[in-house]
């Protein structure tokens, strides 16, 4: 037993892949319960990485391999599935807070480049610190400033007096945005507190008793995967009205608010791209990759937010990829000019409408020292009876005095935990 | 014929009270253990090491820990992972606040912290027994994960509440910290592992392990024959505490390098050492080894087999592993309720009678 087992993983080891090919591995999870948020993320993923090797011949004429390593939003298997992808891999983007913690500090070691998108650990921001870190284009910290932003907007600038409640994931992503919260309701005047919920969420009822009983005016919400739906449900229960429910952009897919049918109407979620199918690059993925039985997943995700999400990522990642291989004039890439590329990624309103996705998101470019771009979002709302999201508001930008202040101190901190000398200077 | 006891004659108590009385054994156990320290860490790689030899090794700590309360004190015990957290934030705790002193010593030290909170949440094991107990250890399991998440001292104030270990070195090699190499973390693991399971073996055959099994085996007996039911159950708490830190301390520290206490010291890391144990096969020092294998391994062969090899999808892969371990689990808890030592057992004594049964 024990020699077959050293053999099947020595030759799955040495059967690793072809390294001609540029490596952008996938950290899925389509197991656990969190698969419903994972699910869509991957297929989006992959699908468009699909795509240009299909329609294009890869990335500069190189073909793209995409192996996948199923996590479960597990740490440990993360970690497995870390070390046994990581070898000629391009860029790593892990889906899950705990995992990014974890693989921050051997990204440096192992020279792969971390784009947590819109997760992940927000001070990364600060590319003096975090080298081999990029959380463009936004991240918590200004989710929770634009989520402010929004409630000073419905209220005449003024916000003192109100209550705000963060309704959270009991875990390293629902703890982040907690310190820039506080500082703000002591900006604003607005009474904060939290209510944590444990992982997995299925269970919320003492939560929203909660709610019913203090009548806070507004809720924010860091959710994902089935404590989404577990929400949105139970504040459809306690009659909680939803537009002032606004949930980060990982509690804003189609798949939180459908089980709640009517009772969903009016639930507000932030988003840092655009919603809906309406792009000339997904009827590309319908040519050449659905009807083409090439799709990562059943192909029935294809418009949704997070499959959408998912195709930005795979965008922004094949972009930087193009920009590493024109800094070094070379179509071969390694992690480390992958991460020269992702530092001079500039990403147009010009480019976005040649790459097929018009007005999708806002245009950023990213620098040594900031490796999170501008950070702008917007509020989308549910529409039950039509069954889709719209986005309501502009872009906005956050709060940066509040943001940047609260970045730099975290980022020196880690700094000096890990005696690390700033960079770009 | 060759595994046999015929000839190894024992001249001393000593080499009569061996662990090991058969020669080929003895031979088996140094060359294992020859292998495990001049061989392996020449060979290992980051995915060897991360995938399959530190869970291996911290498991099977965990699991020693847990066979010494369950399988030799019988006292059933549901707070693996809350005690693996308190390990876990101790250690942290201490590396942070004493960056000078050796990163060993703070594991030790996690482990005596953890002794202690043992030792409290063992006192109801003097009035309640067997599910009720169960029940108790799982309270400990629930509020010791939700303390590490409420109070911001223990993970230093950080914005998300986890904990990451900062680089520590023994001798000039990085222990923890992501410039360790997966040698020197092998190693410090497995200098750990060999040690505790010889303590471990030692104590339960001396007078502790006997008062230990006379507790499990009929309590009432235990204390008219004159053993004292608070001080071995106290005593098996403090022990199986004991390892069971230093597992979380290893786990957290040197094998995960971040944790937050709710996803990796959650309800499911108890039950999957009680698995161990169980499956590996309860009061056997060899059977927290094989457990801890068993259930490391299979879930690597399943994906390698299933994924890389097959071409099997991901998230199908996944499922199966669930599948077939739950299986796995009922079939052994049927047809070999005293678990992979016991299979061991009985195919050492057809092995010394073989080729001549009769």
């Amino acid at each position: 037993m024990k020699k077959l087992i050293a053999t099947a993983l020595a030759t799955a080891l040495l059967a690793g892949p072809v390294a001609a090919e540029l490596k952008f591995p996938s950290l899925d999870y389509r197991t656990g319960p969190f698969a419903a948020g994972g699910i869509p993320f991957a297929d989006g993923y992959s699908d468009y990485l699909t795509l240009l090797n299909e329609r294009d011949g890869g990335i500069g004429g190189e073909l793209i391999s995409n192996p996948t390593c199923e996590t479960a939003y597990n740490t440990e298997k993360g970690v497995e599935c870390y070390e046994a992808l990581k070898e000629d891999a391009l860029v790593f983007q892990p889906l899950s807070t705990g995992i990014t913690y974890q693989i921050i500090p051997k990204a440096s070691v192992d020279e792969v480049p971390i784009h947590s998108m819109g997760y992940g650990r927000t001070s990364a921001v600060n590319g003096k610190v975090f080298e081999w870190v990029f959380n463009y284009p936004t991240n918590y910290w200004n989710g929770a400033s634009v989520g402010v932003k929004h409630m000073l907007d419905l209220n005449g600038g003024d916000l003192s007096g109100k209550k705000v409640v963060l309704l959270h994931f009991n875990g390293a992503y629902g703890k982040e945005p907690i310190p820039t919260l506080e500082a703000l309701s002591e900006k604003h005047g607005f009474e904060f507190s939290t209510l944590p919920i444990d992982f997995p969420g299925q269970e919320q009822k003492s939560q929203w008793l909660k709610i019913r009983r203090d009548k806070p005016d507004y809720v924010l919400f860091w959710g994902w995967g089935v404590m989404n739906q577990v929400a949105v449900q139970e504040a459809a229960n306690v009659r909680y009205p939803m537009e002032n429910f606004i949930g980060i952009w990982w509690s804003g897919s189609e798949n939180d608010v459908l089980p709640a049918g009517d009772g969903a109407d009016g639930y507000k979620a932030l988003q840092f791209h655009n919603v809906g199918s309406d792009y000339p690059v997904f009827d590309d993925i319908q040519k050449y990759v659905v009807d083409a039985g090439k799709a990562a997943g059943a192909g029935d995700q294809v418009g949704t937010v997070l499959y959408n999400r998912g195709v930005y990522a795979a965008m922004l990642a094949a972009e930087a990829a193009l920009t590493a291989q024109k800094i070094h004039g070379t179509s071969k890439i390694t992690g480390a000019m992958m991460r020269d590329g992702m530092e001079a990624l500039d990403i147009s309103e010009a480019r976005m409408a040649e790459l097929g996705l018009p007005n999708f998101g806002p245009s950023f470019n990213i620098t040594c020292e900031n490796h999170g771009g501008r950070g702008p979002a917007s509020i989308s709302q549910w529409d039950a009876t039509s069954k889709s999201w719209s986005l309501i508001t502009d872009f906005v930008d956050p709060d940066e005095e509040v943001v940047n202040a609260l970045i730099t101190a975290d980022s020196e901190a880690y700094a000096a935990e890990n005696n690390i000398s700033e960079r770009c200077n | 014929m060759i595994y046999r006891e015929a000839g190894d004659f024992k001249t001393s108590y000593q080499s009569d009270a061996q662990t090991f009385p058969i020669r080929l054994d003895r031979m088996g156990y140094f060359l294992t253990l020859a292998i495990a320290f001049f061989v392996v860490p020449f060979v290992i790689n980051d995915y060897w090491a991360n995938a399959i030899f530190m869970p291996f090794l911290i498991y099977a700590i965990a699991a020693l820990g847990l066979n010494i309360l369950t399988g030799y004190c019988g006292q059933v015990s549901l707070g693996t992972g809350g005690f693996m957290a308190v390990g876990a934030y101790a250690c942290y705790k201490l590396m942070t606040s004493f960056p000078e002193v050796s990163i060993l010593i703070h594991i030790l030290l996690a482990g005596l912290v953890t002794a202690i909170v043992g030792v409290l949440f063992g006192l109801p094991s003097l009035r309640i027994k067997g599910f009720y107990l169960a029940v108790a250890t799982l309270a400990a399991q629930f509020f010791l994960v939700w303390l590490f998440n409420k109070v911001p001292w223990f993970y230093n104030n950080s914005a998300s509440g986890m904990i990451s270990s900062p680089e520590r070195t023994v001798f000039g090699f990085a222990v923890t910290g992501a410039n360790a190499s997966a040698a020197v973390q092998y190693l410090v693991c497995l200098g750990f592992v060999v040690i505790l399971a010889l303590v471990a073996r030692n104590l339960t055959r001396g007078a502790f392990g006997r008062r230990w099994m006379a507790i499990r085996d009929m309590d009432i007996a235990a204390e008219i024959i004159g053993v004292n039911p608070l001080k071995a159950k106290l005593t098996a708490f403090a022990v199986s505490s004991f390892y069971i830190g230093i597992s979380g301390a290893l786990f957290f520290a040197v094998y995960l390098g971040a944790a937050e206490a709710g996803d990796a010291f959650g309800i499911t890391k108890s039950f999957l050492v009680l698995f161990m144990v169980i499956i590996g096969g309860l009061g056997s020092i060899f059977g927290s080894f094989a457990g801890a294998a068993f259930l490391v391994v299979l879930p690597v062969v399943l994906k390698v087999v299933g994924a890389d090899w097959l071409g099997w999808p991901d998230d199908l892969v996944a499922h199966l592993q669930l599948i077939v371990v739950g299986a796995l689990i009922m079939a052994f808890l049927i047809l070999e309720p005293h678990g992979l030592a016991q299979l061991w057992r009985v195919t050492k004594e057809k092995l010394r009678l073989w080729p001549f049964p009769h």
